[in-house]
C-alpha cells in the first residue's frame, strides 16, 4: 500500500517536472527525491496545493554538509507530510558551497521560518526572500557557521585538556 | 540541638566579650549566606537535594534562597552554560551587591564538562571570578555543602576592606566588570 502511494507519488512527479527529479529512493519505505535547487517553491507547492496529495505540513527543514561531493556540497531537505494520505516524503536540494543560496519556503509553510533560520545559523545557506535571516541558536556575534565540515566540534577556548590525551 | 557560629578570638570576662569588628561582621556573613542558586542543568537537581530536607543546606544558614541577584551574597552556578546564557549571567553576577560570592557546582560550570562544543562555554571563570570550584558530575550534596562551607570560610576570614581594594579592582576589571 505505502509502496503503490510511494511509486504513484513518484510517477506524478516524475510526469509533470520531466529531468527535474534528478535522484528517486525509497528507504525504509521513506519516499527521497532529488530536485534542482532552483526549483524547489515551485515542486513543493505544486505538492502542498495538488487536490490528491495534498503535502499539508512541512515537519522539518534541515541543512547538511558533504565537503566530498564537489558542487553539491551544501544540501537542504525538506520533510513533507499529507495528513490526508498519510504519506510523509523527503525532498533533497545540493547546492555548490561558495553559491549555497536557495528560495525561501515561509511564503508556503509559516513554519519554515524558524527552521530556515535554524539551517542559515549551522551552515550559512541562504534563503532568498526570507524576511528575517539572522541567527536563531548561537550567540548573535559567532562568525562562523559550526556544523560545517571544516570546523572542529570541540571549542578552541577549552583550556582543561592537552593534545596528547584528546587526539586533537 | 541547634549549633551556634564558633566564638572569634577575643578577650572575654564578667559580662563582657572584645573582638575586632571585622571578625564580628565575617561571622555574621558567614552564618547567614544568602544564595541565588542559577541552576540550569543535572546539578541544579542535585542542588534541590541538598536544599530539602535530608541535607538541609538551612543548617549552614543558607536556609533563604534569593531569587533576586540584589539580595543575593552568594551565586551558585550549576549546570552548563551555553555561550548564550554567559551574558546573562554575567549581569545577574553584576546586579549583586558586595561583597559576593560565587560558587561553581559541576563539571559543566567549572570547565564545560563533557560539552567541549563550539556553543558552550568553557567554564564560568571565562566571564565572571569563581571562588569555589566544585567537581563532579553531578557532586553530591555533601560536596556542593562542603563547598558552602568553604565559602563560609572565605567570608569569616575576609578582610573588611578587601572589596576596596586595588587588587580586588584589577581582578574586576579583568573580567571588564566596572567597579565604582
Amino acid at each position: 500500500m505505502e509502496t503503490q502511494m510511494n511509486n504513484k507519488l513518484l510517477e506524478a512527479l516524475q510526469g509533470n517536472f520531466p529531468g527535474k527529479i534528478l535522484q528517486a529512493e525509497t528507504p525504509y519505505g521513506f519516499l527521497t527525491i532529488e530536485i534542482p535547487p532552483a526549483d524547489n517553491v515551485e515542486i513543493v507547492s505544486w505538492l502542498q496545493n495538488h487536490e490528491k496529495w495534498d503535502m499539508n505540513f512541512m515537519t522539518d527543514l534541515c541543512g547538511i554538509h558533504y565537503p566530498e561531493n564537489e558542487g553539491k556540497e551544501i544540501g537542504v531537505v525538506y520533510h513533507l507530510h499529507s495528513f490526508k494520505n498519510n504519506l510523509r516524503m523527503r525532498i533533497k536540494a545540493f547546492m555548490p558551497k561558495d553559491k549555497a543560496e536557495i528560495q525561501t519556503m515561509t511564503g508556503l509553510f509559516a513554519a519554515a521560518n524558524w527552521m530556515e533560520r535554524e539551517t542559515y545559523d549551522f551552515y550559512g545557506i541562504q534563503f532568498t526572500g526570507h524576511p528575517d535571516l539572522r541567527r536563531i541558536l548561537n550567540v548573535d556575534n559567532m562568525d562562523y557557521f559550526p556544523m560545517l565540515k571544516e570546523y572542529a566540534l570541540e571549542d578552541e577556548t577549552r583550556t582543561d585538556k592537552t593534545d596528547k590525551f584528546f587526539g586533537r | 540541638m541547634v549549633n551556634t557560629g564558633d566564638k572569634p578570638e577575643g578577650f572575654e570576662g564578667e559580662g563582657f566579650f572584645a573582638t575586632s569588628l571585622g571578625k564580628v561582621i565575617g561571622l555574621a556573613r558567614a552564618n547567614s549566606l544568602w544564595p541565588l542558586p542559577f541552576a540550569t542543568s543535572c546539578c541544579g537537581i542535585e542542588f534541590m537535594a541538598t536544599m530539602a530536607s535530608n541535607y538541609d543546606l538551612g543548617r549552614f544558614g543558607s536556609e533563604r534562597l534569593s531569587f533576586s541577584p540584589r539580595q543575593a551574597d552568594l551565586l551558585m552556578v550549576m549546570g552548563t552554560i551555553a555561550k548564550k546564557m554567559a551574558p546573562v549571567l554575567k549581569q545577574v553576577y553584576d546586579q549583586m551587591a558586595e561583597p559576593k560570592w560565587v560558587l561553581s557546582v559541576g563539571a559543566c560550570a567549572c570547565s564545560g564538562g563533557i560539552f567541549d562544543s563550539y556553543s558552550v562555554l568553557q567554564g564560568i571563570d571565562k566571564v565572571i571570578p569563581v571562588d569555589v570550584y566544585v567537581p563532579g558530575c553531578p557532586p553530591r550534596p555533601e560536596q556542593i555543602i562542603e563547598g558552602l562551607m568553604k565559602i563560609q570560610e572565605m567570608a569569616k576570614g575576609e578582610s573588611l576592606r578587601r572589596r576596596d581594594s586595588d587588587e580586588y579592582k584589577r581582578m574586576l576589571e579583568s573580567y571588564h566588570i566596572e567597579t565604582s
